[in-house]
């Protein structure tokens, strides 16, 4: 399996670590609902086809990755940077 | 083990083999059953088989989508233990490996179980010190375990690296002498053979493609060989639960399906008489009967349904048997092969009731599910029979992400990539 890397190219899969579900949104931090985090902690739809998950070109350019996959096929359909999560602070 | 006797074989030689009976009938599907049981591997054999004995139900059918072991109990590296540290999971394993030491009896069917010892290797001091609380523990828990030296590893396994230059130098090891291997596909034999005459139906080529429903309650199954309507329908599929429950409509589970390869070399004479792990990665290995050498390492962490693996993997695992064994570098390697695993939050398995009215669940077994397939079978047909767990996995509930009651035995929270 190769993956290509937006930033650096196609990359053999020994550069890249996983890093799981792209779809599950993380609640808020202040959210005190147990559920949600329960669902968003240990529930997957495990899909037989399209995943949108993470990688990390680790052994790369570090950049963290939404790949889509076919999980029957291992065939790749996109491969997008990760959006980045604003965090209200300026940069100097 | 009289039916294939050395005195049969020769009856039947001189006879042109033309008196062997099939071990099993190919009956067709009635139109409802007392219980059905999705998926004809071990686990769903084994259910079949203490269905009936244990518990007298055996208006049973067991729906196979192939042939029957067609799956990961065909797949598997063969290791049998009961060497670990959780209260909920000792206990359990430890009932599976006393199923074990009578399976051969039980099923009139030579499953090959060989108890010779598995040994953990051990490659720093805090890992001899966190592998002789597990050995403690286990013998808490009463099963055996000791600490072994490099001395007696050496004796032990004259091709073992135990030299002090070796890049994760070995310490000593964990040896829990009960432990062993089986043959995988005579485990599913021996079941399949011993459910069938119990009166179990066994049907083969018969993919479930959907579940019949009577209001909320789960009351049969569709299939490619027609609707077979059940009181009861017992979910057992490994790497396939996922597929399998969006069928019923339950399309979030604490699990992941990720792939397992395994590897077989070329026969060779013997080297190895036990079977050993390497602390300083993950790799486990022995000798068959015919000579290879089996072995296996971590899945390949990423989810797939595919029944292959990559090269990444197989690099790593050749690289760790070389470390441990030098002398392998020159083996050649005859086959290797993946099988999908059912990866849990926990890393640990579900036996339980539900998740719907009519149904139970059996999965979540991450690659430990061979050596648990007597004690899986002889808890779900309980948790079937008596609609409620048996104490032995009463911890194994589907709900106890959500209370907080999760079973983690690697200690690495909800990454199934990771365990």
């Amino acid at each position: 399996m190769r993956i290509t890397c937006p930033h650096c190219g196609p990359r053999d899969l020994v550069e890249f670590s996983y890093h799981g579900d792209a779809t599950l949104t993380r609640p808020d931090s202040a959210s005190t609902d147990q559920d949600v985090w329960n669902a968003y902690v240990y529930d997957r739809a495990n899909p037989a086809g399209e995943h949108r998950e993470f990688w990390q070109h680790s052994g790369g350019c570090r950049k963290h990755l939404v790949v889509t996959r076919n999980t029957l096929t291992h065939a790749i359909s996109g491969v997008d940077f990760a959006p980045g999560k604003r965090t209200g602070r300026k940069r100097s | 083990m009289a039916e294939y006797s050395a005195w049969q074989v020769l009856k039947n030689a001189w006879r042109g083999n033309t008196g062997w009976k099939p071990a099993w009938r190919k009956p067709d599907p009635k139109p409802d059953y007392d219980v059905v049981i999705i998926g004809g591997g071990g686990h769903g054999l084994s259910t079949a088989y203490y269905l009936a004995k244990n518990h007298g139900i055996a208006n049973v059918a067991v729906c196979e989508k192939g042939w029957l072991g067609s799956g990961n109990i065909g797949r598997n590296t063969t290791i049998v233990r009961s060497n670990y540290l959780l209260q909920g999971n000792t206990p359990f394993y430890e009932h599976s490996m006393k199923l074990w030491e009578n399976l051969s009896h039980e099923l009139n069917f030579n499953v090959m179980f060989s108890q010779r010892g598995i040994i953990n290797l051990c490659h720093t001091p805090a890992q001899m010190d966190d592998t002789a609380r597990r050995g403690n523990a286990m013998r808490l828990m009463g099963v055996d375990a000791r600490m072994l030296t490099p001395e007696e590893l050496g004796r032990r396994m004259p091709g073992l690296d135990l030299s002090p230059n070796a890049r994760f130098p070995i310490l000593g090891g964990l040896e829990q002498p009960r432990a062993g291997t089986a043959r995988h596909d005579a485990v599913a034999w021996g079941y399949a053979r011993a459910a069938d005459r119990r009166g179990v139906d066994l049907l083969e080529n018969c993919e479930v493609i959907g579940f019949l429903r009577d209001g909320d309650r789960i009351a049969g199954v569709r299939t490619t060989r027609g609707e077979i309507r059940a009181k009861k329908v017992a979910v057992c599929v490994a790497g396939s639960t996922g597929a399998v429950m969006k069928l019923a409509g339950i399309d979030r589970l604490p699990i992941e399906s990720h792939v397992l390869q395994a590897f077989v070399s070329e026969s060779l004479k013997p080297l190895l008489d036990t079977v050993v792990t390497f602390g300083a990665g993950h790799l486990y290995i022995s000798q068959s009967d015919k000579g290879g050498l089996v072995f296996g390492g971590d899945i390949d962490g990423y989810n797939t349904y595919a029944q292959r693996g990559n090269l990444p993997i197989v690099e790593d695992v050749m690289a760790e048997a070389v470390t441990l064994f030098p002398a392998a570098a020159k083996v050649r390697l005859l086959r290797s092969w993946g099988g999908i695993m059912d990866m849990s939050m926990d890393g640990s398995p579900i036996i339980a009731t539900g998740p719907l009215p009519g149904m139970y669940l059996n999965c979540g077994w991450c690659y430990g599910g061979f050596k648990a397939t007597p004690a899986s079978g002889w808890c779900f047909a309980h948790t079937i029979a008596k609609d409620e767990p048996h104490p032995l996995n009463e911890a194994y509930s589907l709900d106890r992400f959500h209370r907080g009651y999760v079973i983690d035995e690697k200690g690495q929270g909800a990454t199934p990539w990771k365990h």
